[in-house]
């Protein structure tokens, strides 16, 4: 079976590889300004040093290096590590309705970020940072009462932890509605947005803490994989197979944390990816998570990209948040998917 | 020669730089703008007033008024503008308030170097006054602007307020099934004290739902409504079969009045046109 597989396997990761280099060259290449090729080579070459310094437009230049290439750069960084972490969750779960939001991570990004916006506070030094920092602060106590709740005795029970997950999900809700409630017109309106996320605040000063926090668990995740397999049989099949259950399941728990709560800090929310990524990787790859892992790393970044440029494309000079994007794209795509594969028994 | 002398002696002649100090701080200097950009429904109206529309390049989706801004591109709804699509339209003066965002893309926006001027969104006759004279100030119409704010002036001093100051309760509607109300605090509170009425509702701030026994307590005189806010009620009539309406003084004499919705909340150069309009409804 493996053997047979893996020619075909690496085909398709090195069309994957393939697929997100050019999507990232379009991605820098398109956008509400139409930039000249010769703009992007000219720059690119001055950059290398392999040209003399030559005309790029001043404004060319500020869109090319300042919005599209950081944008480019935390799109696959954020896609990446959405559809990986919905990934592991699938795979600490061993259901592939899981996702991230089960840790309450989203939902106590949200009620952060909903203080900022209604409450208006502002830190007196880097205003711009108190939103994605009151979200990440919002999203990791969620998880640590979700934690706290389904840990016993050093010993996790995963029932009652999706049970602390939705009713963490219920009281940050209601929380949220409650600013909702007390919001004015255009807070709600913020509010509004961010719920359907972009990645339009991508610079290069935030870039830094995605590479880390958001991506770096990524890597850091990958040669987990072959545990997370052995747990797809059974805790104890997977304990009796020598791996350390308990600390596996806290090691996802944090990482996912850490990686969900740094993305939805700096895009708000952009739902769906994290979910259908791993599913359309299982179909391509087969139930193995090592290779379920690397497919919804490059699949995800691919995704988000593509997402983002229709985003920002098709109703230029305005955007449509991406959040929309990947429900109206990812959805009847989804349930296509589901339809043709019903009767082959898709999990 | 003596042309080309002529030609950069007239260059200098009209090139001209303005430059104001905006909400933010920040000095803004405009040097002959040619392309601006407004993102806020009273910055476009007022650049419109000043006889200004046709160096308007693009508008964001608050921008209703004049009609003319409907031909022009949209840079989305301001609270949710994007760098690269405001870039695209080559501006070379934004103009916006600060309840513009998200704050990441203004910073963008500042950091491309092109003057972005953030004034104030306060809803007030001075905050009104004081956007006019700068946006004159940064389009080189400061004597245009000091027309339109004395006129506002003397229009708001020509106002005849009621005698007794009627109970006026604002609905903000769009359809029965959203129905808000405007506390203190709200752009239509400011008008409504303006007209010299009095704000039925000062409870809470802002605009929220109220329940139908709420607003039979606030005993209204007047029902205030934007024009198209009353419309999607369908009129006067529909509103009259609203429950709880009929209880109140403001439906039991039909006293149900509307006011076109920019000139009523947007705070533009149209204010002072909204503020006698409506006190003249609010005559008894």
């Amino acid at each position: 079976m493996t053997d047979k597989r893996q020619p075909r396997t690496a085909a398709l990761f090195a069309l994957l590889g393939a697929a997100l280099v050019a999507v990232s060259a379009a991605s820098v290449l398109l956008g509400a300004m139409s930039i000249p090729f010769s703009s992007l080579l000219q720059l690119v070459g001055e950059t290398l040093g392999v040209m003399p310094e030559g005309e790029v437009p001043s404004g060319h230049r500020y869109v090319l290096v300042h919005l599209r290439l950081p944008r480019t750069i935390f799109a696959v960084l954020i896609g990446g590590a959405l559809s990986v972490s919905g990934a592991m969750m699938q795979g600490l779960f061993r259901n592939p309705l899981a996702d991230p939001g089960l840790l309450g991570v989203s939902s106590g990004a949200a009620l952060g970020a909903a203080m900022v916006i209604v409450l208006g506070f502002a830190l007196p030094v880097y205003p711009l940072l108190t939103l994605p920092l009151a979200a990440f602060i919002g999203g990791v106590l969620a998880t640590i009462v979700v934690m706290r709740l389904s840990f016993q005795g050093g010993r996790s029970n995963v029932a009652s932890m999706l049970l602390a997950g939705i009713a963490i999900n219920a009281v940050c809700g209601a929380g949220t509605g409650l600013l909702v409630y007390i919001s004015d017109d255009e807070q709600l309106r913020s509010l509004t947005f961010w719920t359907m996320g972009s990645v339009g605040g991508a610079s290069w000063d935030n870039l830094p803490y995605v590479a880390l926090l958001a991506f770096g668990p990524v890597l850091l995740a990958l040669p987990l994989a072959k545990s997370i397999n052995a747990m797809l049989l059974g805790e104890s099949e997977a304990h009796l197979l020598g791996v350390n259950v308990e600390r596996l399941k806290r090691v996802i728990i944090f990482y996912v944390c850490v990686m969900v709560g740094t993305s939805v800090s700096l895009t708000g929310m952009i739902g769906f990816v994290g979910l259908v990524v791993p599913h359309l990787c299982r179909l391509l790859f087969g139930a193995d998570n090592r290779r379920v892992f690397t497919g919804s790393l490059l699949l995800g970044a691919i995704i988000l990209l593509s997402a983002d440029l229709i985003s920002r494309t098709v109703v230029a000079p305005a955007e449509l948040p991406i959040g929309i994007v990947t429900s109206i794209v990812g959805g009847p795509f989804f349930l296509s998917l589901l339809y043709r594969s019903r009767r082959g028994g898709m999990f | 020669m003596l042309a080309a002398f002529t030609f950069a002696l007239l260059c200098t002649a009209q090139s001209w730089a303005g430059s104001i100090v905006d909400s933010t701080g920040a000095t803004v200097e405009s040097k002959d703008p040619q392309r601006v950009i407004t993102i806020a429904g009273n910055v476009s109206e007022t650049v419109f007033a000043l006889g200004l529309g046709d160096k308007v390049v693009a508008v964001d989706a608050s921008s209703l008024f004049p009609a003319k801004t409907q031909e022009l591109p949209k840079v989305g709804y301001y609270r949710n503008i994007n760098a690269e699509g405001v870039l695209s339209q080559s501006p070379d003066l934004i103009v916006t308030t600060d309840a513009a965002g998200p704050p990441e893309v203004l910073e963008q926006l500042r950091g491309s170097g092109i003057p972005i001027a953030v004034l104030s969104a306060a809803q007030t006759m001075e905050a009104a006054q004081k956007r006019i004279t700068q946006i004159g100030a940064l389009l080189d119409r400061t004597d245009e602007a000091k027309v339109l704010t004395d006129k506002m002036a003397s229009q708001l001093a020509a106002v005849v307020k009621p005698e007794t100051p009627p109970k006026v309760l604002f609905i903000y509607a769009r359809g029965a099934g959203t129905l808000n109300v405007a506390g203190t605090d709200t752009s239509a509170d400011a008008m409504i004290s303006l007209a010299g009425g009095t704000n039925a509702v000062t409870g809470y701030e802002g605009y929220k739902p109220m329940s139908a026994e709420a607003i039979i307590e606030a005993a209204p005189d007047f029902l205030l409504f934007t024009t198209r806010g009353l419309e999607s009620l369908g009129g006067p009539e529909g509103v009259a079969k609203l429950i709880a309406i009929e209880q109140t003084p403001a439906g039991k004499k039909q006293q149900i009045i509307a006011v076109d919705d920019l000139v009523l909340l947007g705070f533009g150069p149209r204010t002072g046109e909204g503020v006698q309009e409506l006190s003249e409804k609010l005559q008894p």
